[in-house]
């Protein structure tokens, strides 16, 4: 079909030469990534690489500096008007990236209300839904994460584990298109980093689109269509998993993933353990 | 000697004027939370002359006695053609006042929040208004709920300065009865208790609230 055709063509994220500066610092120097749907990019690199950035920049937390940023065709954040761009209104920002969801590192639920209340309230305020019709789409949102049983608890009630899964079923609940995670177990307790990767494997297999910065180079291993490996603000190799992760030669991206492995082999079966 | 009878009988006077009180300082109060959330949240934006309003407007109503305030806007209104009445005149001035006091405290409430809360209401399509009444200012309250009830109790005990622009409330009954009955020690002493009484329960009010708040954080 013509229109299935077009829709899978043009990316669903399309990052064209962007450059992001703090000041002086040259955070990202000319990245260009393309997400395309159902498919699940991970974003992989050392501490302070710009992997977070680039995606801050992609839902526009962060205003990119340079280049371009295409968001279901439409350019994010900016109007082009005789070569120049001009930042264009906060409500248009909400138009551009309403079909895009946000999962935060440290959760960033709404302390002062319970789980359904942090699911609910955006779909009664932003979307202009009845407020029946809210949280009955939250209670099943909560119910799809496995958090049916703790709708009325508050955040502080519950685990990290089960605060970034209200954190997911809330970005679920607006039914974005693309869903970006910024390291979504970093702050997480080891055991309970599995139950929100669970969730997270689950909405892959569902078709969703996503693109994840993790350190977590299991799930990427597993569930990435592409892992993109970002160095000093540059996409320093990208392919399937197997090609990044086995073939390719980058030393910078050897040397990470040794890191990596030696950071969590912790037993090599023969006599002596790792060192 | 001490006049009981003077006062059982002036209590109902003096309770219904303090009726008065307690609804001058509590719409005073109401009305100057939004003058502070607005001048709070315009000082703390990028705006340049939004941070330049707000902060004009602090050193202004915080660096002028109440009481000046109070007579500038019961003489110089008229003289301007502003003609209302002077409880109208007198609330407002009190609502002015203490919003530059809200502004400051609930100021403190707003750098408390932390910034990733902000962003995950931007991210589900939350307005900039919209942020503000139900993330920003609610989470500000029960961080400065202390300080607001603490400011809401000042405000209750300055409703009492509106009595020389001859506004009738507590204060000002007190002081009527007092000059008519020469006996100022029984009648101002049973205005003292009203007051006290009514910041007692405003007090109580605020620690119910504090403990509901508490609900929320505890595990």
């Amino acid at each position: 079909m013509t229109a299935d055709n077009a829709t899978n063509s043009r990316p669903i994220i399309d990052v064209r030469g962007v450059w992001k500066r703090f000041g002086t610092a040259e955070v990202l120097k000319g990245i260009d990534l393309a997400i395309r749907k159902s498919e699940v990019t991970c974003i992989i690199g050392p501490s302070g690489s710009g992997k977070s950035t680039l995606l801050r920049c992609i839902a526009f937390l962060e205003e990119y500096s340079e280049g371009e940023i295409y968001i279901e065709g439409e350019l994010l954040g900016f109007a082009l008007e005789g070569g120049k761009r001009r930042r264009v209104s906060d409500a248009e920002v909400a138009r551009v990236r309403r079909n895009v969801g946000f999962v935060f590192q440290q959760f960033n639920l709404w302390p002062h209300m319970t789980a359904l209340e942090n699911v609910a309230m955006p779909l009664k305020l932003a979307r202009g839904i009845a407020r029946e019709d809210a949280e009955k789409r939250a209670r099943r949102m909560l119910e799809k994460v496995g958090l049916g049983h703790r709708a009325g608890a508050y955040p502080s009630q519950l685990s990290g584990g089960q605060q970034q899964r209200v954190g997911i079923a809330r970005a679920l609940a607006m039914e974005p298109h693309i869903m970006l995670f910024d390291e979504p177990t970093s702050a997480l307790d080891p055991e309970l980093v599995g139950e929100v990767l669970q969730v997270m494997r689950d909405l892959a297999a569902e078709g969703m689109t996503m693109a994840v910065v993790t350190h977590e180079m299991g799930f990427a291993a597993q569930v990435a269509d592409t892992v993109v490996f970002i160095d000093h603000g540059v996409i320093a190799a990208s392919g399937s998993p197997q090609q990044v992760f086995r073939k390719d030669e980058n030393p910078r991206l050897r040397q990470f993933l040794q890191n990596y492995f030696e950071r969590n082999v912790f037993w090599q079966g023969g006599e002596d353990a790792a060192s | 000697m001490f006049d009981f009878n003077l006062i059982i009988k002036s209590l109902p006077m003096l309770l219904e004027a303090s009726v008065w009180t307690v609804v001058y300082s509590l719409t005073s109060v109401a009305i100057g939370f939004c003058i502070g959330t607005l001048m709070c949240a315009a000082g703390l934006s990028a705006s340049r002359l939004g941070r330049g309003i707000s902060a004009f407007y602090v050193s202004f109503f915080r660096g002028v006695p109440l009481l000046v305030q109070l007579l500038i806007s019961y003489y110089c209104l008229p003289l301007i053609g502003v003609n209302v009445p002077s409880s109208v005149a007198a609330v407002g001035t009190l609502a002015l006042c203490t919003g530059a006091y809200l502004a400051e405290i609930l100021r403190g409430g707003f750098l408390g929040i932390s910034p990733g809360l902000i962003e995950a209401a931007r991210m589900v399509g939350l307005s900039r208004r919209q942020i503000l009444t139900r993330i920003e200012v609610p989470l500000a309250v029960r961080l400065t709920l202390p300080a607001l009830v603490n400011e809401t109790t000042m405000m209750v005990k300055a409703s009492s300065l509106i009595s020389v622009v001859g506004v009738l409330e507590l204060t000002r009954l007190a002081q009527n009865i007092a000059t008519s009955t020469f006996q100022p020690l029984e009648i101002y002493l049973t205005a003292g208790a009203i007051y006290f009484v009514i910041n007692g329960a405003i007090t109580l009010l605020g620690q119910l609230a504090e403990s509901r708040f508490r609900l929320e954080t505890a595990r």
